[in-house]
This record gives structure tokens, C-alpha cells and sequence, in this order.
């Protein structure tokens, strides 16, 4: 951490804090960002939510198929992609630490270090799916379920929503990822400081968002039927 | 601005409890408590997804209405999953015989 | 006040929101909320009229028993109908036109809080209605408005998909209009306008906005799953894997039911402004219309059951959600009572805003009344899936929702345009509207009572009557519905300048200019007195 933190001086001028026409403060430009992100995040979570409820209603309808699936389940991927996307959101809210200190090649380090794991997360994400490509789990495409096949039906319905929850989870990382490159490049030409850091924040919460989305999904796909 | 700036430190630690969480929870799908498995797994996973709210994100410094709107989410999201969950549950309970002199059966075939 | 005080014409027009840039550009990439306002007004207005040529067609196959097209014919007719005039029309009807336009004005603000999202709900509507155009070209689409699974999932052989994308679009734009209200409401209000200030159309529109966010995202979801249910030809509705339909209609319902309230609150606050107005009164028990506001935004979300009295849903749940859909009667009471108790020993006079307020309250009434028959779990059963249930929410969407929309087309077309339209041929056809609507609804609630089914292309002819009278009726509708068309064209041009305040009333929206200039006002307001402060009735001399 070699830069030091610049001190405010002066009262920022509109132009530093990027003050748009229609506030009159940048606390109330902040304020407004902010209560809109959670707002756009409860959203979110509703919107995930759907799958959850239908997640909990067919597990409750067919726990023992269910838990079936647990030995196609990959719990070392799932793991090591549990504990990627934490460093990441690690080093998201290191991200707007920088920011928020003006510390301008931190905040660099941390956006690429947060776009790596990211990245790894998909990687490894990719390889998961390619497994079950392989060993013919794909729902509507190519399912053959022979070891258990009472339950060859009823988990098909997991595997459905499988694919729907961690790939709509994917396609949420895809869009972070987009949005991680917009606020390095933004970054790189020192856009953000102490006095401007919203975009940082408000795109760390949606990441973080998303880290929660899959510190559920972990237990509930990877962790049922261990126990057998 | 009067923003807070979160210090390292606790993002270090709760960074390190979300390791240790994740492999508790790994670790513990592996025994078998029949029904409770399921139980520790959203445990932990409540807790987990707590401490990112709470630091990373920081609900914690956040002011109280962000606060109330998180739980407002929240407990929509619960409204949706309990009413949703009450018929499934109480979808193949039977009256038997009269309805004034009716014995439920909790459960049933699917 | 009856009288409308007409400002000479002036020569020169001064700067406003519409005059100060011109050209395409200026308004495709315009953050102006008020010219934002003007797009989704022209927007809704060309898919209200494709959802009411569907309806006018569908209306005239139903003129003989047979059917004059094929079932597939009306089967896609009825659906393009119900999912334009729900998803396309009635959701963002009042909120993303009237309340785009005035909620800024009303708490004292410049703007939205987020303007360029404002634009881009507008563009994602577009993108949603353009999906639903094509769904139309390429054939349509023919499971109705709620695509129930497994038919919609598995076996319509109708263009699913691409209605609902159309839907799903359209959903973010209705999500970002209402977070942006939200946030507006929260953060933007001008100095001393407190929470209990704010004009209850503002209340209305918040509580919108909230049922906007939390329940659009689980509709968008139930959606997402149907459209990969027909890609992968499997799904999690899918009987054949064990999969429940039923739980689809639980998603869908738990938006779709709260989405009624999408569709009335806004009326209804559009309804507490013109009574209050032509009244010339506060709004009588204001804190209680406020607050009912909120408690049927959140009772909205614990009754969707209602619609799965007779799917096999569990009847423990039923009883529940019976009990529950009785008690949004409350909260809608309060307010049809505090309106007639605001006209109470007012000074009521008989402009055309009012007369739809008039309009729209008794046909509310008539559609909630005939709610609670609905809600009712043991007379819910022999009168589902009837035109009982078609006409009693017509009553309630048409008779309240587009009525409450009309009449604040009328009282507020002055400010966003700074004319005035023909008084004489506005009160013609608001009556008009009001016959024609009567006409087509009232006899489908006897229809609907002797037993005939909705969505059949055809009926036994003792039904023949009472289906040509509904089909008169809807032509008279439709008349009702072209004439303000026309004269609200023409009143863009020839219309009488209108001035500040045509009509007299309180509220920050009445002290600017019309049209307001870009940013509203000059100088941020402040406030200091409640809203409606139309003062004791005796001052004013009417
Ligand atoms: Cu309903």
C-alpha cells in the first residue's frame, strides 16, 4: 500500500463528486443510490426467490430422490468454488475501501484480484457442467439416470433446477464481471476518489449479492444426501 | 462524504469465519443426522450470508430505513415460501367421515 | 368552481419541457420525466388500441352461438387481449404516464431519482412490446393472459416463448419505474414536505412501487421457468417427472394478484385528487386513505389463493386465503367512504374530471362488491372460470382502473400541455364511456350467473341475447373511447391556453407554469401547509 491518503482540503466541487443536476446535495445523490441498489437487491432476491420456493416444495414432495443426486454432485468443485467466490467478495469490499481512501492503484489490485476469482469461479463452473454433460444429467437434452431408477423422474426435477439456479447464478457473475471491467476502466482513469466512490460500492453489493445467492445454493445442491 | 470506511481487519476476520463456516458445513453434510442435516446446513448458511451482509456490505453502518428495507425483502421472500409451503403441507390432510367429527392425517402418498 | 378561467392566448409561448429542443433526438434521449411521460403516453395508448381492436374482433365472434372464427382464432384473440391490456397497457397505465410526470412536481423535486433509468424502463417496454408484436405476427400466441402450465409449457402449440419475453421485458420496465418512485419518494422530497404532506396520489404510488419491486421479480421467474420448460421439453411443472402446474400458479399469482393493485391504486389516487379538488375540500380522513393505501399493498400479497380455490389447492389454504381476501375489503372501503365523505357538504361541481371520478367510484364498488362473492370459498366454486369473473374485474379494471386513468388525463392534460380540451365534448363522452361500459359488462354478470364459461368461442344459443347486448355495449365503448382521442389531438393545437391553474386547485403541481419548463420549478419549494388546503367551503365563490 505505498499511496497515502489524500486529504480532503477543500469542499468538493460538483464536478468531483459528479453531482447530477437533479440534487442538491452529493450526500443525497449518495442516499438515493444507495436505498435504489437495495431496492434493485430485494428484487433480486424475490427473483431468485421463485426458484427457492420450487426448490423447497419438490424437495419436501421427494426427499429420497433428492438426496439421490448427492453422488453426482462434485463436492470438491463445489467447495473450492464456495470458497472462491468469498475471496472474491473479499476483495470487493477491499476494492471500495481503496476508493473510499483515494488509493487509486489498491483499488486497481483489488478490481483484478475480485475479476480473477470471478473468472475461476465460471472456469471450474464450466468444467461442473461439462461433467454432467458427460455423464448424461442434462435435463431434456441427455438425462439417463440408471443407478437409481425409481427415482429417475423425480430427479430430473432437481437437475432442472440445478441448471436453472447456478445458471442463472452464472449469468448474474457474467454480468458482474461486465460491470467489474466498466469500474476498472473508470478507475484507470482515476475517476473514483474519497469524494466519488458510488459506482464501486453500489456494483460491490450486487456482487455481493450474488456471492450470498450461492452460499445457498452450496448446501441445498452440493449437501444434500451426504449423509448417506 | 460521510461515508464509512470499513477496516481491514474485520473484513479479514469475517472473510476467515465464511472459510471455516464453509468447511463446517461440508464437513458436518458428511455425518448423518437424519432430518437436522438440513437444519445446521441453513444455519450456517444464514449465518454466512449475515456476515456478508452485515460487513461486507455493510448494513451494519447503513441507515435505518436501508435496514428496514432489507428485512422488508426479506420477509416477503418468507411470505411467499410459508403460504406457498402451507398448502403443500396441508394439501393431502383428509377429513374423514363427518366434517364435525373429522380426524386428520398429516402427510400422505405422492 | 365551474367556471374555467381562460388566459388570452399569448404570441409568444414561453420556454417549457416541450419547446425547449426539438427534433427526434431530443426526445429518444431525453431524461426529461416529463417528456418520458409523453413517450409511454403515446406508447400505451397505440397498445391500448391494439388490445381493444382484439377485443372489439373477439366481441363480434360472439355475436351467434357458433362463433364466427375458428376456436384457434378467438382462443388467440382473447389471450393478445388480456396480455396487452394487462401487462402492456393497465400496469403501467397511470403510474408510468400521470405519475412519471407529476410525483417529481408533487414532492418538490427536479427530477426522478434516477432519470436515465426512467429512460430506460421506457426503451425495455418498447423492447417487451415489440416482442409482443411479433409474437402476433408469427401467429399468436393462445394460453390467455395467465399461461397456466402444463398448456402453455407443453402442449400450446401457439408462440409462446416470444409473448412471454414480451412480458418479462416489459416486467423490468415496470420494476424500475417503480423502484424509481421508491427511491423518489424517500430521498427527493422538497424542504418541509413531510410524509404526511405529500398528496395521496403520491401515497398511492408509492405503495405501487412497493408491490412494483417485491412482486414483479417472482413473476419474471415463473415466466423464465416456462420458457425453458418449452425449450427443454422437461421442467419442473411438468407432470410427467412429478412436476405440480399447480405450484406455477402460485408464482404467477403471488405477482398477478398484487399486480390488481398495480392496476387500481394509482386510480385511486388519481380519484382522491379530483374529488378533493372538485369538491373543494381536503380529502376527508386523509391519514386513513394514506394508509390504506399501504394496507392493501401488503394484504395484496397474502390472498393470490384466491385464484386456486378449485385447482385442488389444500382447503386449509383456501379457508386461509378466503379469510384474508375478505379483509383487503377494508382498506378499499375506507376509501370509497372517505371520498363520498370528502363530497359531502363540498361544493361539487360537474367537470369532466369528475364525472369519471363519479364513474369510477360507483363501478368500483359494483367490482368489489361482486369481489367479495369471489372471495367467498363456497360461492367462489360454482361461479369460477364464468364471465361472473370476467365481469366483475372489468368493473374493477375498466370501470376503475381506465376510468381513474381518463379522468386524470382530463384534469391534469392542461398542465402537461398547456391546453385546455372542448368542454362540451369531453362530458359527451365520458357519459358515452360510461353507457357503453355498463352495457358490455353489467350483462356478463348475468351470463356469468346462469353458468356460461369464459374464453369458449362459442355459447347455446339461449345465451344469444344478453352476448349481442355485451357486443353493442363494446362498440359504444369503443366510440367512447375514439372521441377523446380526437379532440385531445386537436386541442394540442387549437385548444384554449390554459394557464397555471385551470381548475383552482391546491398542490405544488398548480403554482408552476404549464407546460412546466424542464426542471420544474426555479427554486426548489418550500413547503408549510398540508396538501388540499382548499380552505372553509363558504370562501369559495363558485
Ligand atoms: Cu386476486
Amino acid at each position: 500500500m505505498a499511496e497515502t491518503v489524500v486529504p480532503v482540503t477543500h469542499e468538493p466541487t460538483p464536478e468531483e463528486t459528479h453531482l447530477r443536476h437533479h440534487f442538491a446535495t452529493p450526500e443525497q445523490q449518495m442516499d438515493a443510490a444507495t436505498l435504489g441498489m437495495w431496492t434493485f437487491l430485494i428484487t433480486e432476491v424475490l427473483f431468485f426467490g421463485g426458484m427457492f420456493a420450487g426448490y423447497a416444495v419438490y424437495r419436501g414432495m421427494y426427499p429420497d430422490a433428492f438426496a439421490s443426486t448427492s453422488r453426482y454432485m462434485n463436492l470438491v468443485l463445489g467447495g473450492t468454488n464456495t470458497a472462491v467466490l468469498i475471496c472474491s467478495s473479499l476483495t470487493m469490499a477491499l476494492s471500495v475501501r481503496a476508493a473510499q481512501l483515494s488509493k487509486r492503484r489498491d483499488l486497481i489490485l483489488f478490481l483484478i484480484l475480485t475479476m480473477i476469482f470471478g473468472t475461476i469461479f465460471l472456469v471450474i463452473k464450466g468444467f461442473e457442467y461439462h461433467d454432467k454433460w458427460v455423464e448424461q444429467l442434462v435435463p431434456g437434452f441427455n438425462f439417463r439416470y440408471d443407478e437409481a431408477i425409481q427415482y429417475a423422474h423425480n430427479a430430473q426435477i432437481l437437475f432442472f433446477l440445478y441448471f436453472a439456479m447456478t445458471g442463472m447464478h452464472a449469468l448474474h457473475m457474467v454480468v458482474g464481471l461486465g460491470l467489474l471491467t466498466f469500474l476498472l476502466v473508470q478507475a484507470n482513469r482515476r475517476v473514483f476518489h474519497a469524494n466519488y466512490f458510488a459506482p464501486v460500492e453500489m456494483i460491490g453489493l450486487y456482487w455481493h449479492f450474488v456471492d450470498i445467492v450461492w452460499i445457498f445454493l452450496f448446501p441445498l445442491l452440493y449437501l444434500i444426501g451426504q449423509n448417506r | 462524504m460521510t461515508a464509512h470506511i470499513p477496516k481491514v481487519r474485520p473484513l479479514v476476520l469475517v472473510w476467515a469465519s465464511l472459510i471455516v463456516l464453509t468447511g463446517i458445513t461440508s464437513a458436518v453434510s458428511k455425518i448423518d443426522l437424519g432430518e437436522w442435516n438440513v437444519v445446521v446446513a441453513l444455519i450456517i448458511a444464514v449465518t454466512k450470508a449475515s456476515l456478508v451482509a452485515w460487513i461486507f456490505m455493510g448494513v451494519r453502518y447503513t441507515t435505518t430505513l436501508t435496514k428496514l428495507f432489507v428485512v422488508a425483502g426479506l420477509v416477503w421472500l418468507g411470505i411467499m415460501l410459508l403460504i406457498t409451503a402451507s398448502d403443500y403441507k396441508s394439501r393431502n390432510w383428509t377429513y374423514q367421515g363427518q366434517p364435525w367429527s373429522q380426524t386428520k392425517t398429516v402427510g400422505g402418498s405422492h | 368552481m365551474a367556471t374555467i378561467a381562460h388566459e388570452t392566448p399569448r404570441t409568444a409561448t414561453p420556454v417549457n419541457y416541450l419547446n425547449v429542443e426539438h427534433g427526434w433526438k431530443s426526445w429518444l434521449f431525453t431524461t426529461d420525466h416529463k417528456r418520458i411521460a409523453v413517450l409511454y403516453l403515446v406508447s400505451i395508448t397505440i397498445m391500448f388500441a391494439v388490445g381493444g381492436f382484439a377485443a372489439v374482433l373477439f366481441r363480434i365472434n360472439l355475436l351467434t352461438p357458433e362463433g364466427l372464427f375458428s376456436p384457434e382464432m378467438y382462443n388467440r384473440l382473447f389471450s393478445l387481449h388480456g396480455i396487452i391490456m394487462v401487462f402492456f397497457f393497465l400496469v403501467p397505465s397511470i403510474p408510468a404516464t400521470l405519475a412519471n410526470f407529476l410525483i417529481p412536481i408533487m414532492v418538490g423535486a427536479k427530477d426522478l431519482a434516477f432519470p436515465r433509468i426512467n429512460l430506460l424502463s421506457w426503451y425495455l417496454y418498447v423492447i417487451g412490446a415489440l416482442f409482443a408484436m411479433y409474437c402476433v405476427f408469427r401467429g399468436g400466441v393462445d394460453t390467455g393472459w395467465t399461461f397456466y402450465a402444463p398448456y402453455s409449457s407443453t402442449y400450446s402449440n401457439s408462440y409462446v416463448v416470444p409473448a412471454v419475453a414480451g412480458v418479462f421485458v416489459a416486467g423490468f420496465s415496470s420494476i424500475l419505474t417503480g423502484l424509481n418512485f421508491i427511491v423518489t419518494v424517500h430521498k427527493m422530497r422538497a424542504p418541509g414536505m413531510t410524509w404526511s404532506r405529500l398528496p395521496l396520489f403520491v401515497w398511492s404510488n408509492y405503495a405501487t412501487g412497493l408491490i412494483q419491486v417485491l412482486g414483479t421479480p417472482v413473476l419474471a421467474i415463473s415466466l423464465t421457468l416456462i420458457a425453458l420448460e418449452r425449450v427443454a421439453h422437461v421442467g419442473i411443472f411438468d407432470p410427467n417427472i412429478g412436476g405440480d402446474p399447480i405450484l406455477f400458479q402460485h408464482l404467477f399469482w403471488f405477482y398477478s394478484h398484487p399486480a390488481v393493485y398495480i392496476m387500481i391504486l394509482p386510480g385511486m389516487g388519481v380519484i382522491s385528487e379530483i374529488v378533493s379538488c372538485f369538491s373543494r375540500k381536503r380529502v376527508f380522513g386523509y391519514n386513513f386513505v394514506a394508509f390504506s393505501s399501504m394496507a392493501i399493498a401488503v394484504l395484496s400479497f397474502v390472498v393470490w389463493g384466491h385464484h386456486m380455490f378449485v385447482t385442488g389447492q389444500s382447503v386449509y389454504t383456501s379457508v386461509a386465503f378466503s379469510i384474508l381476501s375478505f379483509m383487503v375489503a377494508v382498506p378499499s372501503a375506507i376509501k370509497v367512504f372517505n371520498w363520498t365523505a370528502t363530497m359531502y357538504k363540498g361544493s361539487v361541481s360537474f367537470d369532466t374530471p369528475m364525472l369519471y371520478a363519479f364513474g369510477f367510484i360507483g363501478l368500483f364498488t359494483i367490482g368489489g362488491l361482486t369481489g367479495l362473492f369471489l372471495a367467498c370459498l363456497a360461492l367462489d366454486v360454482p361461479v369460477h372460470g364464468t364471465y361472473f369473473i370476467v365481469a366483475h374485474f372489468h368493473y374493477v379494471m375498466v370501470g376503475g382502473m381506465v376510468m381513474a386513468y381518463m379522468g386524470g388525463l382530463h384534469f391534469w392534460w392542461p398542465k402537461m400541455t398547456g391546453r385546455m380540451y372542448p368542454q362540451v365534448w369531453s362530458q359527451i363522452s365520458a357519459a358515452i364511456i360510461f353507457v357503453g361500459f355498463n352495457l358490455t359488462f353489467f350483462p356478463q354478470f348475468i351470463l356469468g350467473y346462469l353458468g356460461m364459461p369464459r374464453r369458449y368461442h362459442a355459447y347455446p344459443p339461449e345465451f344469444q341475447m344478453l352476448n349481442v347486448l355485451s357486443t353493442a355495449g363494446s362498440s359504444i365503448l369503443a366510440v367512447g373511447y375514439v372521441i377523446p382521442l380526437i379532440y385531445f389531438l386537436w386541442s394540442l393545437k387549437n385548444g384554449p391556453i390554459a394557464g397555471k391553474n385551470p381548475w383552482g386547485a391546491a398542490g405544488l403541481e398548480w403554482q408552476i407554469q404549464s407546460p412546466p419548463t424542464t426542471y420544474n420549478f426555479d427554486d426548489t419549494p418550500v413547503v408549510n401547509e398540508e396538501a388540499y388546503n382548499y380552505g372553509p367551503v363558504e370562501e369559495v365563490v363558485g
